[in-house]
């Protein structure tokens, strides 16, 4: 338990929340998503609301704040901030209090933004509409102040500038900063990191409880990620199917669940960690071999033509049955290097050889003819599959395009179907009539249709929820013994990649910085960078909160028009002297396993190093 | 498997939920309907008209009446067969112009669209060309020099027309393009005319029926406009040519212009309310 919890007696409820039911009308009828929900939160305190999605968690909240949306009825059920039940307030009476005594924190902070204002002038505005007293540049003041308070670097300058032009991180922070410029008495954030990588959202979490620090405010955190709730709350409530299933202490709830709903939301938490046996060593050399690979853009920003550096040297060996996992931040190239490897994008320079086959330069039909075996998995499975058309019919595509769909076409459909574990009677479904999870099972027959040899996976389970993430690496690995394929296997989720992969390697704007088997990297990380970003990873259980090994990383990913000079990392690295500034350093074996790039970290003696410095 | 269970599988193809919701809506109930009764009319028109347009069948002026349901006009001609025969020269300007404009609009903007770069270019410089031209008095001056007559009517009309659905369709494929399963189908080694005919087009439809929905209004009215003053083929029965013959009488023979009118009116209106129920269709499906 954290130590600002205020102690029983002298807790005050700032929301109580009592038998809230809300229904939906749908043209099936009336659907109750929210079903006697009740919770309370108290001042100082951080109650942690979650729940896979379509559990209810956001409508509960928004149903507390009198904010539903027209087809949603409040059946009913009380929401009293500070004894006031907000659900009996006129809608002018319930303004006051939104942006006064309640601040909210949105999961997208671009579009929770006016794309033309300017940023600082947005938070006076949300000042002076609860507090007409404030003058002009009272407010702005008071702006600045809130910027700095959430950690905005330079905040007297930069309350100038326009949404667009800030990072992600740096907007939510000034989210927040809006959020609490009235000094609420409560705080709702719903899903406020997650669209963030693991460290910024490490940045965000840690303003979130500085602010609460400083003002003793309430905060209600919506989160799917028990890490998240792990981190940061006092008090949890489960919602599943709309009904709070669970709720109590934080420490409680995970120590020893009560249903087994939740139990099984915990096991296939964060806590997944199988480590997976190193495959088996095949000889007959690398299926896929990159050197060099280079991939910049020009970008057309207006009046500067800069070069972006995507990708910027890459170089990786993937045998047989292998999986390589590439982890990074966002931006830091790692979609531009799988697509340039399938050869989507065109590379600036490098090779790529596949099969020992160079395929760098290949066009027209020899083309086609390799991506038959060098097949891709998208990330979003609503945008990767045609909206108009039916599963089945997606599926056959490529057998079609390859002029495979014979008279057995439809046969061989209904195996990959059963072999991704679909229904082949779903066949005839659109995407939109799927789930996630289903959906992405689409992606992958598709994928499997040509009998690939190498599967490159881009962030395939980052859109789903935590179980059903499960259930799809459990089909990858199937998949992968079952066929003997080998996997690229790009993902932001460090916990996603320790579990599938045998190798991985860590990118950072355009280039690796180390490369190393799975155990060895996760377990005793050489390069700086890996060990903020395992650091960053969200804790498995409340117990582990404090224990002192995080690394908050300051600043954003640099931007890859204009990358530092020397190593990449030096202008976020707590470690950085005189040298990372101008002299980069290069991959170099550093034991059996690995090879990083860092000044501080020694290389084992030259003699033993391999001939291409690359691991087998 | 065990995955989130999703409520309300119908299992029926996503095309048929949504001719459903079009046509659920009052404006695409009324607007179908309307466009029924005008494109039947125009087609079994000349074969259910009791009398030939041109042929004096009755006495002069005869008001509305089981025999002449439409009333005659001063030559007592057969005011209905003259509508039934107008709408189906209507329709056939409408649907002439229609094929030409999909045609035309579609290529030029997927192609403009998809292939983007010099391609994009060149092709939207001349759909601005094209654009800037005065269609209604572009079509007068063709009809001055060659004479009036349906065909060079349709031509004009239609290769004067596919601008607006060449941008709209370029706008869509814009945005489509950059979808994964563009990507998807790349990677697959699909043809370019395969992405495009296969993956694009299914999607590009539904916001072209209404571009061409509302174009085919338009020509409609150009059409009438035409007729009625008196530039149409003197040889083929306009419903324009028919109000204008009418309106001289206006104060005697009041339905030898209403009618002709109200058949205009019930075309265009039909087509401008199908067009909005599936523009609203289309808002919340996808």
């Amino acid at each position: 338990m954290r130590t600002t919890a205020v102690p029983e007696a002298r807790r005050r409820a700032v929301l109580e929340v009592s038998d809230l039911t809300v229904e939906f009308e749908t043209r099936a009828g009336r659907l109750r998503v929210v079903d006697g929900v009740d919770f309370e939160v108290a001042q100082g305190e951080t109650l942690g609301v979650v729940g896979q999605s379509g559990a209810g968690k956001s409508v509960t909240m928004l149903a507390a704040l009198g904010l539903l949306p027209s087809s949603a009825r409040l059946v009913r059920g009380a929401a009293r901030l500070e004894g006031v039940d907000l659900l009996q307030l006129r809608p002018k009476e319930l303004r006051n209090v939104r942006g006064k005594d309640i601040g909210m924190v949105f999961q997208d902070p671009l579009t929770s933004m006016h794309p033309s204002f300017r940023v600082g002038d947005q938070i006076a505005e949300a000042i002076r509409l609860h507090d007409a007293g404030v003058s002009r540049a009272g407010a702005r003041i008071r702006a600045i102040e809130l910027l700095e308070l959430v950690g905005v670097p330079f905040a007297a300058r930069r309350w100038r500038d326009h949404p667009h032009q800030w990072s992600g991180g740096m907007r939510q922070r000034a989210m927040i900063a809006m959020a609490i410029a009235n000094g609420p008495k409560l705080l709702v954030a719903d899903e406020s990191t997650t669209a963030l990588d693991v460290t910024v959202q490490a940045q965000v979490l840690g303003v979130l409880r500085d602010v609460q620090r400083e003002t003793g405010t309430a905060i209600v955190l919506i989160t799917h990620d028990l890490g998240v709730i792990a981190e940061m709350a006092d008090t949890v409530v489960v919602l599943h199917e709309g009904r709070a299933v669970e709720s109590g202490t934080v420490g409680h709830v995970f120590a020893s669940p009560r249903l087994p709903y939740t139990a099984g939301l915990l096991a296939r938490g964060p806590s997944r960690s199988r480590l997976r046996p190193a495959a088996p060593r095949v000889d007959s050399g690398p299926v896929l071999e990159v050197r060099d690979l280079v991939t910049h853009f020009r970008s057309r920003s207006g009046r500067h033509s800069d070069v972006v550096h995507a990708v910027d040297g890459v170089s990786f060996d993937l045998h047989p049955g292998e999986s390589l996992g590439v982890v990074g931040e966002s931006g830091c190239g790692k979609s531009t290097l799988v697509r340039t490897i399938v050869r989507l994008l065109h590379p600036t320079s490098g090779t790529i050889r596949f099969e020992g086959r160079d395929i760098t330069g290949l066009a027209g039909r020899d083309l086609r003819e390799v991506r038959a075996r060098l097949r891709i998995v998208f990330q979003d499975s609503f945008s990767a599959l045609n909206p108009r058309r039916s599963v089945g019919d997606i599926v056959a595509e490529p057998l079609r395009t390859h002029g495979r769909h014979g008279a057995g076409g439809g046969g061989r459909v209904r195996e990959l179907f059963e072999m991704v574990g679909l229904q082949p009677d779903l066949s005839g479904r659109y995407p939109h009539q799927l789930s996630g999870g289903q959906r992405q099972r689409v992606g992958i027959a598709r994928a499997l249709a040509l009998e690939p040899k190498v599967l490159v996976l881009d962030e395939p389970v980052s859109s789903l929820d935590v179980p059903i993430q499960a259930q799809i690496l459990e089909l990858l690995e199937r998949l992968q013994r079952d066929l003997g394929l080998a996997y690229v296997f790009v993902s932001h989720d460090l916990t996603v990649v320790r579990r599938i992969c045998d190798r991985v390697a860590v990118m950072y704007v355009g280039r690796f910085v180390e490369v190393g088997d799975t155990a060895t990297v996760y377990a005793d990380p050489a390069h700086p960078y890996t060990r903020a970003l395992l650091s960053a990873v969200p804790i498995t259980s409340p117990a582990e909160r404090g224990s002192g090994r995080r690394i908050v990383l300051v600043g954003d990913l640099p931007d890859p028009a204009a990358p530092p000079s020397g190593c990449r990392f030096h202008t976020r690295c707590w470690l950085a002297f005189d040298r990372c500034v101008v002299d980069e350093p290069t991959l170099q074996r550093i034991d059996a396993q690995r090879v990083c790039s860092c000044h501080l970290v020694s290389p084992i003696e030259a003699a033993s190093i391999g001939e291409s410095g690359f691991l087998p | 498997m065990a995955d989130v269970p999703v409520p309300e599988l119908t299992g029926r193809p996503a095309h048929h939920q949504s001719w459903t919701a079009v046509l659920a809506r009052p404006a695409g109930a009324i607007g179908a309907f309307l466009v029924l009764v005008v494109v039947v009319g125009g087609i079994i028109g000349p074969w259910v008209a009791p009398n030939d347009p041109f042929s004096v069948d009755g006495p002069s002026l005869a008001k509305p009446s089981l025999s002449f349901p439409m009333g005659t006009d001063a030559l007592g001609r057969d005011a209905f067969s003259g509508v039934l025969h107008g709408l189906r020269t209507t329709l056939f300007v409408a649907g002439g112009v229609a094929a030409i404009v999909v045609v035309v609009g579609m290529s030029v903007g997927l192609a403009a669209g998809y292939r983007a770069g010099w391609l994009d270019q060149v092709l939207m410089r001349s759909t601005e060309f094209v654009q800037v031209l005065p269609r209604f008095f572009l079509a007068i001056v063709v009809i001055a020099m060659f004479g009036p007559g349906l065909r060079q009517l349709v031509l004009v009309l239609g290769l004067s027309s596919w601008p607006l659905l060449a941008r709209v369709v370029r706008a869509e494929t814009l945005s489509l393009r950059e979808r994964e399963f563009i990507e998807a189908a790349r990677a697959d080694g699909s043809s370019p005319l395969r992405i495009i005919l296969r993956e694009l087009l299914p999607n590009v439809v539904p916001s072209a029926v209404v571009v061409v929905g509302l174009l085919v209004a338009q020509v409609m009215l150009i059409e009438a406009s035409l007729g009625f003053l008196g530039l149409g083929d003197p040889n083929v029965v306009s419903l324009g040519s028919l109000a204008s013959e009418g309106q001289d009488f206006i104060r005697v023979a009041w339905w030898l212009a209403f009618f002709p009118g109200l058949a205009i009116v019930v075309a265009v209106l039909g087509l401008n309310l199908l067009a909005d129920a599936v523009t609203g269709s289309l808002g919340g499906g996808r």
